[in-house]
């Protein structure tokens, strides 16, 4: 295993556990180590993943192993950004577990490399944009699902008049629904660049734009979903619990295309999850 | 420690009829301090009086007949007999009258737990004693522990946390729904002084206009132009709520004022947004059923009660933390006290003024090793002999200061001057 991934793993574990602590004891001082550690585990990946593309020359998805640790690199990434961007600070608890998870699921399957053939396939500008941007979209998705979550148990202790452990440590209603709809809205931008990118790719590598692949059918099935919520919430005013419902169900078709097409189905992206 | 005393009574040891009979105004405060301080048992005194209590804190050179001239004094003053208010006075000493003023100024004794005036009422009341001069090197100490403490208090522990009163639990709970205030246009159903209060903090929250729909429209026309609002009619209400983010209610009537169907409408043409309806009105104005229609918040009195009986559990909770600070801060105190005297102040001197030289000289014979034994015998013995004699003079002060009344002014100078407590604060 790649020294800086076991340092990932490491500052992942103690950014999950800074946050917990800043669960129970709401001291800013602790989500701020939190978001370090984060970020120190961020930099680690991005170092390993940059080293990755300068030695082979694509990026680094040629098995499950490395398609998870990109996913949890992605993720931290996205969580950043949104940290500087809505200060949304209480979402670490969720995205920290969940990026640490992530990894070391990661180096639970073989990290070696796929057959040259298949990684001849991944060479090339437009492949980087689209797997760079995909995964950031997804991120960003995964994020909003987490917004919703949240979103969620607040709008019940306020609508029950419960006010449990959450009432406190949550913000405000509206905090929760502006940050899912900003994941949606980047989430969507990137998937719609990761689609396209990944359209002109497959033009290079097969010759064709489309091949009606099970992979591209259910991103284009993620794609609508998202594109007919957004504009539901633009026309209609598809927002607070409806729209946190939809951004959990919007995570239930992403995995699905991501994971659950490549072992149930077959298609020309198998190989990124190969174990 | 044996000096401080506190004669004083509050809202558990006397009715209100006595409080009011013994309260100070400040012209009253500045009298009775100047002529307090006259007594030659009373060193140092500052007088504490809100509407929940009237506190003496004194330093008194002789116990008993400071008690005794305090209390008289209170009695002439106020133009009482003695047993009229004594059997509601209570008495503290040393480290529970220490503790006694801490709890105070932290909002542990005060009827509301956690309520913050009182920690602007305790430092007036020191402002004044520092401008009478009845406050001494003493009282001073333990008056900026005491604020020290509050703050410190109010900033580690929960105990000024969350709303205890209807209308400020209210605000609590829009801000949960809309964080910022800013701008949120309010409608005002009725009105009623709950209802007012609700309206004007949410003003001071900065909300947008403040519309108000009353049965009788000259009585609106006269509430909107308190808040600057805009006054509508009863009938228009249906037509504003499209617009309006927060409804505060509170009419007289006795059906619904607004039904569950009239609201589920209105949410189309809002697009959802989120409105957030305060009923403070019994029997109730709102519909309950509305409370389950989707991005709709309604809360009633008796849940707002609920919060507030929740929040004020939530206090006496942070209350035994602030408990634990305030062990720690008397402890502090007394050892402070404790060192306030010839002895011990003499001691820390002598020990620092050796220490430092003792330091210096190693340091410089570290370096200087072609020097015999003997050479280092001699500088030592000229280190010795020149430490004893920078402390001859001070130490003879700090001794016949002991009889004089002015005794822990001239320690304190000296500890200060020397850096002797630094370790401190």
């Amino acid at each position: 295993m790649h020294p800086a991934i076991v340092m990932a793993i490491l500052f992942y574990l103690f950014s999950t556990g800074a946050y917990l602590v800043y669960l129970f004891i709401q001291r800013d001082i602790t989500q701020r180590v939190g978001c370090m550690f984060l970020g120190a585990g961020f930099a680690c990946q991005s170092i390993a993943i940059i080293q990755e593309l300068l030695i082979t020359g694509h990026m680094p998805v040629s098995n499950l192993h490395q398609t998870l640790a990109i996913v949890s690199w992605a993720l931290a990434g996205a969580f950043l950004m949104l940290y500087f961007r809505f200060k949304l600070k209480v979402l670490g608890v969720y995205t920290a577990p969940i990026a640490a998870f992530i990894l070391i699921a990661a180096t639970r399957f073989s990290s070696q490399p796929q057959t040259l053939q298949t990684v001849n396939v991944l060479k090339g500008f437009w492949l980087i944009v689209h797997i760079v941007t995909i995964f950031l979209g997804d991120a960003a998705f995964v994020l909003a699902a987490g917004a919703g979550l949240l979103y969620l148990l607040q709008e019940r202790s306020i609508k029950n008049k419960t006010r449990g452990f959450f009432f406190k440590r949550l913000p405000s209603l509206d905090l929760l629904d502006t940050t899912g709809y900003a994941c949606i809205v980047s989430g969507f931008t990137m998937l719609t660049i990761g689609l396209i990118t990944g359209m002109i790719a497959a033009k290079n590598v097969w010759g064709h734009f489309w091949s009606w692949d099970a992979k591209e059918v259910w991103s284009a099935i993620t794609w609508i979903f998202y594109a007919v919520l957004l504009h539901e919430r633009l026309t209609m005013g598809w927002r607070g619990r409806r729209a946190a419902v939809m951004a959990l169900i919007g995570l239930a078709v992403l995995l699905f295309t991501f994971l659950g097409v490549n072992l149930l189905l077959t298609g020309h992206h198998g190989q990124f999850t190969q174990f | 420690m044996d000096k401080l005393i506190l004669i004083g009574m509050n809202h558990k040891t006397a009715a209100v009829e006595i409080r009011e009979c013994l309260a100070f105004s400040d012209e009253q405060t500045r009298k009775a301090l100047v002529n307090l301080r006259s007594f030659p048992s009373i060193q140092e005194v500052i007088l504490l009086s809100t509407c929940n209590r009237v506190e003496l804190l004194i330093c008194a050179g002789d116990y008993e007949k400071a008690v005794c001239d305090a209390k008289n004094f209170l009695a002439a003053f106020k133009g009482l007999k003695l047993n009229q208010f004594e059997d509601s006075l209570y008495l503290y000493q040393a480290e529970q009258a220490v503790r006694h003023l801490f709890r105070v100024s932290a909002s542990l004794d005060s009827m509301v737990v956690g309520e913050p005036q009182i920690l602007g009422q305790v430092k007036a009341a020191y402002r004044t004693a520092t401008e009478e001069k009845t406050s001494g090197v003493i009282l001073n100490r333990l008056l900026h522990k005491a604020l020290f403490v509050a703050k410190r208090i109010r900033t580690e522990t929960g105990i000024g946390g969350h709303a205890v009163s209807i209308s400020y639990a209210a605000i609590e709970l829009a801000r949960k729904i809309f964080g910022g205030l800013q701008g949120k246009p309010v409608l005002l159903i009725g009105a009623g002084e709950m209802a007012e209060l609700a309206v004007e903090h949410l003003l001071r929250n900065r909300a947008g206009t403040i519309f108000v729909a009353n049965r009788t429209f000259d009585r609106g026309v006269e509430l909107a132009a308190r808040f600057k609002g805009t006054a509508i009619r009863f009938e228009e209400i249906e037509s504003i709520l499209g617009q309006v983010d927060i409804v505060i209610s509170s009419t007289g009537a006795r059906g619904y004022v607004l039904e569950r169907s009239t609201v589920k409408g209105l949410m189309r043409g809002r697009r959802n947004r989120p409105v957030f309806f305060i009923d403070i009105a019994v029997p109730r104005d709102i519909d309950p059923m509305v409370n389950e229609l989707n991005n709709v918040y309604v809360y009633d009195i008796d849940d707002l009660k609920g919060v507030i009986d929740e929040n004020l559990k939530d206090r006496q909770r942070e209350a035994i933390k602030a408990e634990r600070v305030i062990d720690e801060a008397v402890i502090q105190f007394r050892s402070w006290f404790r060192e306030l005297d010839v002895i011990p102040t003499i001691k820390a001197l002598r020990s620092k003024i050796q220490d430092t030289a003792r330091l210096e000289m190693q340091r410089t014979l570290e370096q200087m090793e072609h020097l015999s034994s003997e050479d280092h015998a001699c500088i030592e013995r000229m280190l010795r002999a020149f430490v004893n004699k920078i402390l001859h003079e001070p130490t003879r002060y700090l001794k016949r200061s002991g009889c004089s009344k002015d005794r822990s002014a001239s320690l304190d100078v000296a500890r200060k001057l020397f850096g002797l407590d630094e370790s401190e604060f």
